[in-house]
């Protein structure tokens, strides 16, 4: 069954996230595959995350197929203009990638190639469009397509954003436009998410919630500081900063979170950023 | 010089839709000598509002419009009309559409697209407000430009890489200029502007012909090309 069907009948889905290596050696990225093979729904596959150049989105969703995991093809606005998102969908569809998540990106001045031109010609709005439009047989340029694509589209919101509702007035509008699932921003705090998904329930969306791993105390520290939309409360800092086991801490915290929220929403997204090996621990941990 | 158009009367006047009264600003700078802004177009646009259907307050042309602290002092004697209207038409270019924004808390619907500013910033010169998009955004936003007031030039919302209200990419200096126009429209009770999807821009319009993207100096010197050198 794909994330698709999965999601119509009402099955909780386990997506996480694998990021391709900087450089060709794809070795830990299928070993990480492995692991996760029959244990997850779908697993997003990153483009250039934090503006970091390396292997992209479309060629690991492709290794992905192979390795026997159902793929997200991640698609940030920041590097290519219409032209480049709208061919790179064809490519996706030809090489039997159903999932996407149209994202804006982050700008490049973040990342290993700050001198780099940011071309956000069309937002995640815009380009939830265009695929609709690829999906409809023709392209943003009028022109009629042989033979059209079809994919099970997402996107991203934060639930956590202050003020949170210039997110959910967006959310709106990429639904519009034809977002069919959401994955949202990492949520450390359960009442917060109860809250937003109070908010944003008449779109009747299924939104599966972020959970980003804690590595330390010092990495919730620095999310807190530097990643928008992020807040870890001062409790769980506290909670890994004591533990001796910090790994097996992290993993705990997570599954703790996934049951505090999952009868909230439709599904969990676990980014594991570089921590990939240790997602089966946490389903484990969680009882998924 | 700011090269300014007029945008085509029905995306003005779909701009005004539900909006009964409004006061027009003109400018005799830049927009004057465009024919877009001047006392013969404020004149003519009195008269196509009212033939539409609507109540013109009053209007004033200011001398330079993109000087913020003129046109405050401009505007106060006609605090009356102002506060009687429901909205500001605005005809100039992007610059002096939110000077106004910035001094009156009303609506102000751009009447032009900004073509060309002919290395010129306008007088209100602390930061960049206007890219020459030559498709005017500003009726959407709240009188704010999301293209330069927006790291990513984002047309549909905030990107989720605000923090704090700064912007991921100059957190010192730069504030979210998606959260500038949420709070805008907010203030100014039309948040249903942010709702609309906007469409792909047509950056075909960021490349005018040349003799509008171009100085005064730039038509003497194909003169002097014509002269050979003795």
């Amino acid at each position: 069954m794909s994330l698709r069907d999965k999601l119509a009948s009402g099955k909780f889905v386990v997506t996480t996230e694998v990021g391709p290596p900087k450089g060709v050696d794809i070795e830990e990225m299928s070993k990480n595959a492995g692991l996760l093979k029959g244990k997850i729904d779908a697993a997003n596959v990153t483009d250039q995350q934090s503006s970091v150049m390396r292997l992209g989105s479309l060629a690991g969703c492709y290794l992905l197929k192979q390795w026997g995991l159902e793929p997200v093809f991640q698609a940030t606005c920041r590097d290519r203009n219409r032209l480049a998102l709208e061919s790179d969908f064809l490519n996706a569809y030809v090489m039997g990638i159903e999932n996407a998540l149209c994202l804006t990106g982050d700008h490049v001045s973040l990342g290993d190639h700050p001198d780099a031109k940011p071309v956000f010609d069309l937002d995640s709005v815009s380009l939830l469009q265009a695929v609709k439009e690829l999906e409809q047989g023709h392209d943003l340029g009028g022109k009629e397509l042989k033979g059209s694509p079809h994919f099970f589209l997402g996107a991203s919101v934060t639930p956590g954003a202050d003020p949170v509702e210039p997110q959910i007035l967006k959310m709106e509008k990429k639904v519009k436009a034809g977002a069919q699932f959401f994955q949202t921003q990492a949520m450390y705090e359960p009442k917060q998410f109860e809250e937003f998904m109070k908010s944003v329930s008449h779109l009747n969306v299924p939104v599966l919630v972020g959970i980003v791993l804690l590595r330390s105390a010092a990495m919730a520290r620095f999310m807190n500081k530097n990643v928008a939309g992020i807040f870890v409360p001062e409790s769980l800092i506290e909670e890994m900063d004591k533990a001796e086991k910090k790994a097996d801490k992290g993993i705990e915290i997570a599954a703790r979170l996934i049951n505090e929220m999952k009868d909230m929403c439709q599904g969990v997204h676990i980014m594991a950023i570089g921590m990939e090996d240790r997602v089966p621990a946490i389903l484990t941990a969680a009882g998924l | 010089m700011l090269v300014s158009e007029l945008k085509p009367w029905e995306e003005i006047l779909g701009y005004l839709d539900g909006e009964g009264r409004v006061f027009i600003v003109g400018c005799k700078g830049c927009a004057e000598v465009c024919q877009t802004g001047g006392e013969a177009q404020v004149a003519e646009a009195k008269q196509k509002l009212e033939e539409a259907g609507k109540t013109v307050t009053g209007s004033t042309v200011v001398d330079f419009l993109c000087d913020k602290a003129l046109v405050k002092l401009r505007l106060m004697p006609h605090e009356e009309e102002i506060v009687a209207a429901d909205s500001l038409l605005v005809m100039t270019c992007g610059v002096g559409v939110q000077a106004t924004a910035a001094v009156v808390d009303k609506v102000t619907h751009p009447a032009c697209n900004t073509v060309n500013q002919g290395g010129a910033r306008g007088e209100w010169r602390g930061s960049e407000r206007c890219r020459e998009c030559g498709d005017c955004l500003l009726d959407m936003t709240g009188g704010i430009c999301p293209i330069t007031a927006c790291s990513k030039s984002l047309i549909n919302g905030p990107c989720g890489g605000a923090k704090d209200g700064r912007c991921e990419v100059e957190p010192d200096v730069r504030e979210c200029g998606w959260q500038l126009i949420y709070e805008r429209l907010k203030k100014l009770n039309r948040l249903d502007r942010m709702k609309e999807i906007v469409p792909p821009k047509a950056y075909s319009k960021m490349e005018p012909p040349k003799h509008l993207r171009s100085t005064i100096m730039w038509a003497l010197e194909q003169q002097e090309k014509e002269v050979p050198a003795p």
